[in-house]
């Protein structure tokens, strides 16, 4: 356990790329997701087509296959770079592919979430004149919102643990699990303490993110 | 009373798939006046109500709303349907939205009024609708006839034109439809123009200039409200009335 806590601030270092690329990945994949819904619920038959194809192709397909196609047929094959520096570079490529597949699951739990709102609440809306956007933007995503923060921290989690994909499929950006494995290699701690220490570091990140939206959910929740 | 036409619906049909729900509707609710529409349940009376500010498209004829024909989807179509208000069965208040909110949304995003005017508009409204202590409250901690009063007041803040009313006390315990009537005949009175569908006679005779009763999604009958439930000229609104009138 020594030699392990000795290396601690490789662990740090290795989880704090890991936080990196669960936050912005996050943050993106919000933001698609919720365009990608938004599409999903227009009247527009042409969007709603590109919106649901896409969900649906991308969701399942193995999260190895995306970030691969990002690493080795953009990144590599294609030769698009983001960065100049090669760490950045698939770093990006990575946030990229991690937000690509994670906004087909945000999309998915938000229309659900749309589901939940009565359509009385919607024809209210339309019959004040509100704009569709309008309608969407000030009535249906708050609510839909509120009813899947439960289910959007459970994309969150899955977020988090996914990263470590991220260093096995073909693109070896830094992470916990990659640094993790390259202690293995280099022998520098005992197996079984290394393991241990980086699984109770993904606890660390995972288990609060459970409890914290759980207590927004109860907090934020529309009474009917 | 003057008379200029306000809502004139000619020669409207409405389809759902092969179901045939308004044949040839014609109808002109005049400027102040207060339509009472009934008729036996499905025969229309919703989806009247709902094509007046196109929640429903029609498939043929034509409805004008002061002398102008309703857009087709999109930016004039918002813009015309904030002249129409609509009062819902249901009351469909935004449950994430308090009371206050309810009623000045419509104003702020779709009228642009400031926030500060909106609010003292809207605290107004809810004043004449006597639910003013409430104005912080969410819409679940209300009772179904301050809900639907709230309805009433939201409608209001827009300044419509005609008022559509779709059985607004149906869903209510029997204890709470008086207050949401008195509300409607106050503006009845006031000279609201109003259609309401509504299976309520004493609001009917009180505030009704004219009674139209539909069946098989077309307009059967057409009269003053004394005369429709005094002597009813169909067959089919005698028969419907008898069956009301026993309950
Ligand atoms: N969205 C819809 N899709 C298909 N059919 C519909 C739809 N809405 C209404 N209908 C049908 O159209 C007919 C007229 O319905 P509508 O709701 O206008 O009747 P109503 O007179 O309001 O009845 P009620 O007194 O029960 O409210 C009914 O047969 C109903 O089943
Ligand atoms: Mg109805």
């Amino acid at each position: 356990m020594e030699a392990f806590l000795s290396n601690i601030d490789r662990v740090v270092d290795g989880f704090s790329w890991t936080v990196r690329l669960t936050l912005l990945s996050a943050l993106f994949s919000f933001v698609l997701g919720i365009l990608l819904t938004a599409m999903r619920v227009s009247p527009v038959p042409l969007l709603r087509g590109l919106a649901t194809a896409y969900v649906e192709s991308i969701r399942n397909t193995p999260l190895t296959l995306v970030l691969l196609f990002c690493g080795l047929g953009l990144n590599s094959a294609l030769g698009v770079h983001l960065s100049g520096t090669v760490a950045l570079d698939v770093f990006w490529w990575a946030v990229i592919g991690l937000s690509a597949y994670t906004a087909c699951f945000v999309s998915e739990s938000l229309r659900a979430g749309i589901n939940t709102i009565p359509l009385g609440q919607v024809e209210a809306a339309r019959s004040l004149g509100l704009t569709f956007t309008q309608n969407l933007r000030l009535i249906v995503i708050p609510q839909a919102l509120r009813a899947v923060i439960g289910p959007l921290g459970s994309v969150l989690i899955a977020l988090t643990k996914n990263t470590t994909v991220a260093s096995v499929a073909g693109l070896g950006v830094q992470e916990a699990s990659r640094e993790m494995k390259l202690m293995f290699d280099q022998g520098v701690a005992p197996v079984l303490p290394t393991f241990l220490g980086f699984a109770i570091g993904f606890l660390i990140l995972t288990l609060p993110t459970g409890y914290f939206f759980g207590w927004l959910s109860k907090r934020v929740a529309v009474v009917r | 009373m003057t008379s200029t036409p306000l809502v004139v619906l000619e020669n409207v049909n409405k389809h759902f798939g092969d179901l045939h729900v308004l044949r040839d509707i014609n109808m002109t609710v005049n400027s102040g006046e207060v339509v009472v529409v009934i008729g036996p349940s499905g025969s229309g009376k919703s989806t009247l109500c709902r094509t007046i500010n196109r929640l429903e498209p029609i498939d043929s004829g034509t409805i004008t709303l002061d002398g102008q024909p309703l857009p087709a989807e999109g930016r004039g179509l918002a813009r015309l349907r904030s002249d129409v208000g609509m009062v819902f069965q249901s009351f469909n208040l935004f449950a994430h939205k308090t009371v206050l909110q309810n009623v000045t949304l419509g104003p702020t995003k779709v009228l642009r009024t400031g926030r500060a005017e909106a609010d003292k508009r809207g605290m107004e409204l809810l004043d004449r609708v006597q639910i003013g202590e409430q104005a912080d409250k969410y819409p679940a901690q209300l009772s179904g006839g301050q809900q639907q009063r709230v309805a009433i007041a939201r409608a209001l803040a827009m300044n419509p034109k005609v008022l559509l009313f779709d059985e607004p006390t149906s869903a209510l315990d029997p204890e709470m439809v008086q207050e949401v009537l008195d509300v409607m005949t106050d503006l009845a009175s006031e000279g609201m123009t109003m259609v309401v569908v509504t299976h309520e006679m004493g609001f009917a005779r009180r505030a009704a200039n004219r009674v139209v009763f539909m069946a098989d999604g077309q307009i059967v009958e057409e009269n003053t409200p004394d005369e429709f439930f005094t002597k009813p000229r169909s067959e089919r609104a005698q028969d419907f009335l008898s069956k009301i009138l026993t309950h």
